[in-house]
């Protein structure tokens, strides 16, 4: 039901790691490290900045992409991962886009499922991949039925 | 500790946390961004067939980052992937515990678990931990 947009891929949409939104979420979390906001205690770290917590990026803007439509509601996040070739600074710019990677649907005891997997990327200003995560969202049938009939 | 000098088999320090509140997933909603209703609202729960609201799948994946964060001067999360198995629910108690289970040079490969009261999992993760000084 994914079919057409499978592969597309939103615009990248610029993001700046915010020192005040990584201390929000790492106390969100139950993560208040030292490391993640207080600014003496990063310039001293191997890093010489603070960084932010591993699942941060969570709370970047990937961008839309066109024509893939999602219901607001009755969705089941099955699936999530994260891929680092280093850890992210506070400060820094990242460029975020949203590819549609995958749709397949599997019998289950409720009917079958659909799984769709969510590819988002995270680049630096020269382009190159800082980490990317997956999101595996799965679809029950009632959920899919609601979307046909809208 | 190093994590370094940890063998296959060995365990980090379990997490215990205390039973979530509504105001931990009102929290999480605000700092991420995450305004799915039916972790916050009862109605819009109850709405969705579910007996109650239940936590972000990502809070729970969130709180595993701390039993690795002590050791970020030693290495880094290159990897982190969750299955979340299990619904959790307010006043759900979550211990969360992080295995050894491969190594090399210099990856360390961590098998996580979310578990509940009831003995039910939450949450599965492997964590995969690069460490700095076998990579210089």
């Amino acid at each position: 039901m994914f079919e057409a947009v499978i592969g597309k891929r939103s615009k990248k949409i610029l993001n700046i790691v915010e020192r005040g939104a990584v201390k929000k979420f790492a106390e969100a979390v139950g993560d208040p490290h030292p490391l993640y906001f207080n600014i003496e205690f990063g310039k001293k770290s191997r890093y010489a900045a603070n960084i932010t917590p591993p699942t941060f990026p969570q709370v970047f803007d990937y961008g839309t992409v066109e024509g893939l439509r999602l219901p607001e509601a009755g969705l089941i996040h099955g699936e999530q991962s994260f891929v680092y070739r280093r850890p992210l600074r506070v400060g820094e710019a990242v460029y975020g886009y949203t590819v549609v990677e995958s749709y397949v649907e599997k019998p289950a005891r409720s009917g079958k499922l659909g799984f769709l997997t969510l590819k988002r990327v995270g680049e630096d200003a020269q382009g190159e991949e800082v980490f990317h995560s997956r999101s595996v969202i799965i679809l029950t049938e009632a959920v899919r039925r609601g979307m046909a009939d809208a | 500790m190093k994590l370094g000098d940890l063998k296959v088999g060995d365990v980090l320090p379990p997490l215990r946390w205390p039973p979530v509140s509504r105001l931990d997933l009102i929290k999480y909603a605000g700092a991420s961004g995450d305004y799915n209703p039916i972790h916050t609202i009862d109605e819009a729960a109850e709405q969705a067939g579910l007996p109650g609201v239940i936590a972000h799948g990502m809070l729970t994946m969130g709180r595993m980052g701390k039993l690795f964060s002590p050791y970020f001067e030693e290495g880094f999360i290159s990897s982190f992937s969750t299955r979340f198995t299990g619904m959790v629910f307010l006043n759900d108690e979550i211990t969360m515990t992080a295995k050894l289970v491969a190594k090399t040079d210099d990856v360390l490969t961590f098998q996580v678990e979310a578990v509940k009261q009831t003995g039910d999992t939450a949450a599965r993760a492997t964590v995969v931990f690069k460490l700095y000084d076998a990579m210089d």
